[in-house]
């Protein structure tokens, strides 16, 4: 039973569109898309990373976003110095809880924020002097740093900064590695293109210098790729992956080490999780060092399980057995969340916009708790993440690509789920106009929701949300009569 | 000229991801697949020719080349 029937669907994208002026219509247009599964590929149904048109709100970021804020930041011991003015480190600090231990300002730099405040004269004479002094001083304050990146701000590529040069000389001086990375925010037409600029980094600047020759090798030895520990998921998903028995070598990047990411060329698989912000490193790597990927999601005990399975397949029968056993384990925690949660959740609609892999990984979740996820889509997705999304969403359901804030708008007022998940800039929106929502970008600041024991957290949340009596309550008593 | 790279899956079949255009598909017909010439005219599922220099064996996958249109 679908809460969205295709005429239905479709009507909602028409009358969407005719708000908009005709050229902006016909660009928008191929972004938006009613699902059909049986479809193989999403290319000719919907368009993706395109650039935002002017004139609208689109949630998306910058390439400095992407690099810093999600592939590089995690990265606990190595210091990531924000090139250029000083907002957009500070507003992009810490905003994504990505958990780690450590003592921060000692051997860890999660949490901070390092900026080398780009003042007028800066721009005007280049900064590339004040970027090795403040390396240097860096080096000097904090000596238990593992290496430095350089995240370039929009200025630096702009007046033509030469931060290459800078870093491979002060490089030399400390003997650490030092990473010029390229992600002034202007680049590329999202946060998708600082991924991608942030992994070549990884592999030029990490893996093609640093190998870690000495470290021994185990026959179960896995990575766990683009698993960035928001409020604690890779623990939850790395903890899964001991109990059946393998070695859990590396983490990238959430609570993560640059020795970490110096040993992964020798693990036998990495296990990717966010195929977008990471696939390209893994690709590298399986055609460089000839190490297999396989993409899982830990989202929803049904897909955990599937993912278990599938990963255990690659192994011997070792690992085949501890999958069951890990799986058996687990079942009666999953049965009593669901005995308590499905029937107060059971038949809700959901909308989800988020980024990366959420918008398709979530989907088996909701459906375990019973609910339905009658629309998705991503900020920053490209067409082979529509592939994969076509065939895990239900039929007329809608798909929307950098939807703009009058489209979701337009789409929740009239299907009226009974839950939104999106980023924070929509978060109160809805909340105000009486829609249950969460943030799902950090999960609402709550998490983690990986794994089984992030599962019982989202059942719990979810919960909390949909059912919860505030908003009965949206309007004044007095206009209630 | 596109760069691709090419993958067999678990199942045995190839699949060809061209990065520039985020086009990952399987290969539905490759010319010659034989141990003493490989490559030749490639079709992607989706329609997507490509040709590809043939060689005397088959490479080692996963495998990065250039290939041309078909």
């Amino acid at each position: 039973m679908s809460a969205l029937t295709r005429e239905k669907a479709e009507g909602l994208i028409e009358e969407v569109l005719s708000a908009y002026p005709e050229s902006l219509r016909d660009e928008r247009k191929k972004h938006l898309m009613v699902n059909d599964p049986s479809l193989e590929q999403s290319k000719k149904c919907i368009t993706s990373n395109r650039k935002s048109q002017p004139g609208v709100m689109t949630a998306r970021g910058c390439a400095y976003a992407g690099s810093k804020g999600v592939v590089w930041g995690p990265v606990k011991d190595m210091i990531h110095l924000s090139h250029g003015p000083v907002g957009c480190g500070q507003y992009s600090r810490a905003g994504r809880r990505n958990y780690y231990v450590g003592y921060t300002g000692v051997n860890t730099f999660g949490t901070m924020n390092f900026t080398s405040d780009f003042q007028e004269k800066d721009v005007v004479f280049g900064g590339d002097k004040k970027l090795a002094k403040i390396i240097d001083e860096m080096e000097m304050l904090f000596p238990l740093n593992k290496g430095i990146s350089v995240q370039s701000e929009c200025p630096v590529g702009l007046i033509g900064d030469d931060i290459e040069a800078v870093t491979k000389k002060s490089s030399a001086a400390i003997g650490k590695p030092v990473v010029p990375v390229r992600c002034e925010g202007f680049r590329g037409v999202s946060q998708s293109l600082g991924h991608h600029i942030a992994n070549d980094t990884i592999r030029d600047f990490i893996l093609e210098r640093e190998l870690d020759e000495k470290f021994s090798t185990s026959p179960y030895d896995v990575a766990i790729i683009g698993d960035y520990n928001i409020g604690g998921d890779a623990w939850s998903s790395r903890i899964l992956l001991e109990e059946m028995g393998l070695r859990v070598v590396a983490q990238w990047s959430g609570d993560g080490t640059l020795a970490e990411m110096k040993r992964t060329p020798k693990v036998k698989m990495n296990l990717l999780h966010c195929y977008r912000s990471m696939n390209y490193i893994s690709r590298h790597m399986e055609s460089k060092y000839g190490i297999p990927w396989f993409e899982y999601n830990f989202f929803g005990p049904t897909k955990i399980a599937e993912s278990l399975r599938a990963i255990a397949g690659h192994f011997d029968d070792r690992i085949k057995e501890g999958a069951e056993k890990v799986i058996a384990k687990y079942q009666p925690m999953v049965d009593a969340v669901n005995a308590q949660y499905l029937p107060r959740l059971k038949g809700k609609k959901v909308m989800l916009y988020v980024g990366g892999l959420r918008p398709r990984h979530v989907v088996g979740a909701y459906e375990d708790l019973g609910m339905e996820v009658v629309g998705t889509g991503y900020e920053f997705g490209h067409n082979d993440d529509y592939d994969r999304t076509i065939k895990e969403m239900g039929d007329a359901t809608l798909i929307y690509d950098d939807v703009t804030e009058l489209e979701l708008e337009h789409f929740v007022t009239k299907i009226r789920p009974d839950l939104v998940g999106a980023g924070i800039k929509e978060k109160y929106v809805y909340q105000k106009m009486g829609i249950p929502f969460r943030q799902m970008h950090s999960w609402d600041y709550s998490g983690p929701y990986h794994g089984y024991d992030g599962y019982a957290i989202f059942a719990r949340d979810v919960d909390m949300t949909v059912n919860n009596p505030c908003w009965k309550n949206m309007q004044a008593p007095w206009k209630r009569s | 000229m596109p760069k691709v790279i090419l993958r067999r899956q678990g199942d045995g079949s190839l699949t060809c991801y061209v990065p520039k255009k985020d086009l990952e598909g399987k290969v539905a017909s490759l010319e010659f697949n034989e141990d003493d010439r490989w490559g030749g005219r490639m079709v992607l599922e989706d329609g997507t020719a490509l040709f590809i220099e043939p060689m005397k064996a088959p490479p080692i996958f996963p495998v990065e080349m250039r290939v041309s249109r078909g």
